[in-house]
């Protein structure tokens, strides 16, 4: 019933899946891992951007990848402005903020989910391009080109972001604000306009990040509910600020996912990256490589 | 002075303490003893780990190696509400009041749940002990507003009085002096000397050396993680290492 | 204090009397089907107070909660024919047991950790539930109401009347807690935890109690729902709608003080059921978010708090 050759193709999809993961991960482990914001509405941002590019696929024929790449600097400045609205409201008040910032987000998810239903409907919506539908043989395995497209490009995504993290100024400027604020305050710079403009990214990300989800598989508006679990499993899995942990705990996830699919059926699926997050809650809060 | 009551357990001890923070030492090594209603003063310069040995001793920290014991019993591993049952209270060196409640409700949180707390059965109960504690420390008139409205100098003080309420053996005062003016630290240090008679061992960390002189029976002096000096407060103020510390001379 | 409890209990005492009034003059089924669905959330908006205002951990999960409750009442009515009482309190219990873990498991961790722990917990007991097949797994399951007994007339009067009961039982339960140690307790942990540990308050108690005593609040507040719904489906009765108004009532009502999650309840509930019925219930759940995200930037003490501010302002003129 179980062969070696299944656990091999769930594996190798896994994997794929996983680096998919990593993408849609990367902008939280900036705006949680680093800057400590609770953006528990990134994955409600993540498909608002999935049905943006549907919108520009369906309305206008433009190729999903292109949409995602058109959308990111709008997405840029939402979350520039998403930023500065909580830290005017939040940041700077006292105690009682914690538990307003989390609902101030939560709230944020459920607008969105619920406009996106309004405009849009509860179905299902997918793109259509040239590469969707098409499988490609390596070895043994029949892989579909999206998964293939959406791995390298995720890949691509995160290597370069991790990179720019770690090898710019800019990038290190945002690393350093996450470890001592108030010491780079002393220093001159404006610790607020560089958490803003990190704050941007990680929401420009879901740009490329929800054209790739749409390409991957149909999308509708509750989507935002399981990936709230997917990718906070994948940035705690990490460890809080580990970019480079994103990827690792991604394919982890993504492996998981593959073989309970396989062995156990589809109605489990979503519980995976819950159980899996509550278990590193439980067992190593850390993370594998945290700050 | 040092030593003239080696016959009596001490109250707290602290034993081959050890904290590091990644790759960081914070603590290196600390060994001490602090006698029951003893006072005494802790010196150093910033980052020194003062307030890193305070975590250590109230449990907001555990030590990577060594031990805390207190009144004989080893509580290295104890949470800290159960080490204020025990007896150890704190100041914070940026004072944290609980901001949403009056200064009256403040103390009453120490009240309601100290160790003690069978003499206190009721709710008045509470509420007098607690204003008998605010008019000793001459807040009793702001006793119904938020802490929010208190000037720096009664926060301090309504701090000490929140750990006072606890009934402690061992306070801690943690910079409670710092950037007052010389009246208001005048008051402060009349507050904590009228406390030491009571038979309650007192840990005071300052910078400001008049006080510290004034206060206490023994000084200790921390650099960078380790003891550099231990004794009688004129001695270890004499001490070169401990002056190169602060003056970098 | 005694004199306030008096008052406090001739309010509850005429409160029901007023609801069994009611049931026996009003004819039309009708209110007492939207009557029921705002005592409902009355009841669950006061008891995710105990721990989302008081001690400020933000359950996300209330909607598991709900769910066990209702599906623990299906179970109960499916193999032992329980009457609605038996399986209030057995609501309760597995409630309050739910809430014993998931404290156990989360409460040790920082705000937003534990209420994404919450949301996680909520999906997969909502999975297990929906894999269950003796319950009717996802399809759901039809359930049989017994015969209405006096001196109610139908039984959705009674399921009306038994939810206020509820009402004034979670009330009294957060009255208690709110003006007692426990509830200063969780105030200063709220404020403060480290401070509030060293000042000798058992925060991991306090949290554990505040969970226990909250979820079976909630999962009791639930379990008629079977009943009055005759059916039961795991996504019905797991729907994340219930967290997020919960959520929004109680923080729009202001947590400083138990009347704000009752006014906030009493004003959602009855918005709701004015906006799924004349417009959509996704226009509903818009305009509760929007009403969240507004309430919690420029009123961040709810209802409460700006009649307290105006009252303020008033009597100093």
């Amino acid at each position: 019933m179980f062969s070696m050759e299944l656990l091999r193709d769930a594996v190798v999809l896994g994997v794929l899946l996983g680096c998919f993961y990593a993408a849609v991960s990367i902008g939280l482990s900036i705006s949680f891992g680093l800057l400590d914001v609770p953006q528990v509405a990134h994955p409600a941002f993540l498909v608002l951007a999935s049905y943006c590019v549907f919108l520009l696929n369906d309305s206008y024929d433009i190729d999903p990848l292109l949409a995602g790449l058109l959308i990111t600097p709008v997405f840029f400045l939402l979350g520039v402005l998403t930023y500065r609205l909580y830290h005017e409201t939040f940041e700077r008040r006292g105690s009682d903020a914690g538990v307003r910032g989390i609902a101030f987000f939560f709230g944020i998810a459920f607008i969105i989910e619920v406009l996106i239903i309004l405009q849009f409907g509860v179905d299902q919506q997918s793109v259509s391009a040239s590469y969707i539908g098409k499988a490609w043989r390596i070895g043994d395995l029949r892989i579909p080109v999206r998964q293939l497209i959406a791995f390298a490009v995720a890949l691509a995504l995160t290597v370069s972001l991790a990179v720019y993290l770690s090898k710019t100024f800019m990038g290190r400027a945002i690393r350093a604000v996450a470890q001592d604020e108030e010491g780079l305050r002393l220093m001159g710079a404006n610790p607020v306009r560089i958490k803003q403009f990190a704050f941007g990214i990680a929401t420009a990300v879901l740009g490329i990040a929800g054209a790739l989800l749409i390409v991957v598989s149909p999308v509708d508006p509750t989507l935002d509910r399981v990936y709230i679990g997917r990718t906070f499993c994948v940035v705690v899995m990490a460890g809080l600020g580990s970019i480079s942990g994103t990827l690792i705990a991604s394919i982890i996830l993504g492996v998981a996912e593959s073989i309970v699919l396989t062995m156990f059926g589809a109605s489990w699926a979503p519980a995976i990256s819950f159980a899996l997050l509550l278990g590193v809650l439980a067992v190593r809060p850390q993370g594998l490589l945290g700050r | 002075m040092m030593g003239a009551t080696a016959s009596e357990a001490p109250l707290l001890r602290i034993d081959t303490l050890t904290k590091t923070f990644g790759g960081f030492v914070a603590l290196d090594n600390i060994n001490v003893e602090i006698r029951k209603g003893e006072r005494f003063g802790l010196i150093g310069p910033n980052g020194s780990g003062k307030t890193t040995l305070v975590n250590c001793i109230s449990g907001a920290l555990r030590p990577n190696r060594g031990a805390v014991l207190f009144a004989g019993e080893d509580i290295t591993s104890l949470p800290p509400n159960l080490r204020s049952h025990r007896g150890i209270a704190r100041s914070f060196q940026i004072p944290r009041p609980f901001r949403s409640m009056t200064v009256l409700a403040n103390l009453m949180v120490a009240l309601d749940f100290a160790a003690h707390g069978h003499l206190f059965e009721t709710e008045q109960h509470r509420r007098e002990a607690a204003m008998a504690i605010l008019g000793r420390i001459g807040l009793a008139a702001k006793a119904f507003t938020p802490t929010t409205t208190l000037t720096q100098v009664e926060l301090r003080k309504m701090e000490l009085a929140r750990a006072m309420a606890t009934g402690p053996k061992l306070l801690i005062s943690d910079e409670a002096m710092a950037g007052l003016s010389a009246s208001e630290v005048d008051e402060v240090l009349d507050l904590l000397m009228s406390l030491g008679g009571e038979d309650i061992a007192i840990i005071m960390i300052e910078h400001i050396m008049q006080a510290v002189m004034r206060f206490s029976e023994r000084v200790m002096c921390l650099d960078a993680g380790k003891i550099i000096a231990i004794g009688a407060p004129a001695d270890v103020m004499a001490n070169p290492r401990v002056q190169e510390a602060y003056l970098g001379v | 204090m005694r004199r306030g409890s008096i008052a406090f209990w001739c309010g509850a005492l005429v409160f029901l009397a007023a609801v069994f009034a009611l049931t026996q003059l009003l004819q039309n089924e009708y209110p007492f089907f939207a009557g029921y669905v705002i005592l409902q959330f009355v009841v669950l908006s006061v008891a995710w107070t105990i721990l989302g205002g008081y001690a400020g951990y933000v359950n996300f999960g209330t909607n598991a909660f709900f769910g066990v409750g209702v599906y623990t009442a299906v179970v109960l009515v499916q193999v032992f024919q329980a009457s609605l009482g038996v399986q209030i309190l057995t609501a309760a219990v597995v409630g309050s047991l739910l809430g014993l873990g998931v404290g156990l498991l989360t409460l040790r961790m920082r705000g937003i950790f534990f209420s994404i722990a919450t949301i996680a917990l909520a999906i997969i007991i909502e999975t297990a539930v929906t894999n269950w097949r003796f319950v009717g797994g996802a399809a759901g399951i039809q359930l049989q109401r017994p015969p209405v007994t006096a001196p109610f007339d139908s039984y959705v009067k009674l399921l009306f009347f038994v939810q206020a009961v509820l009402v004034v039982i979670a009330v009294a339960v957060t009255r208690f807690i709110q003006n007692s140690r426990i509830g200063r307790g969780l105030q200063a942990l709220r404020d403060d935890e480290l401070a509030a540990e060293c000042t000798g308050v058992p925060t991991l108690r306090l949290k554990l109690l505040a969970c226990v005593i909250s979820g079976a609040l909630i999962s009791a507040g639930g379990a008629p729902a079977a009943m009055y719904l005759q059916y039961a489906n795991p996504e019905a009765a797991f729907d994340l709608n219930y967290s997020i108004s919960v959520l929004a009532m109680s923080l729009i009502g202001g947590t400083a003080h138990w009347i704000g999650p009752v006014l906030g309840a009493i004003l959602l509930g009855t918005t709701q059921q004015f906006l799924q019925v004349t417009i959509s219930s996704e226009v509903n759940v818009l305009v509760l978010g929007i009403m969240l995200v507004l309430f919690v930037i420029a009123a961040p003490r709810g209802i409460i708090g700006l009649v307290t501010r105006f009252a303020g302002k008033g009597g100093r003129a």
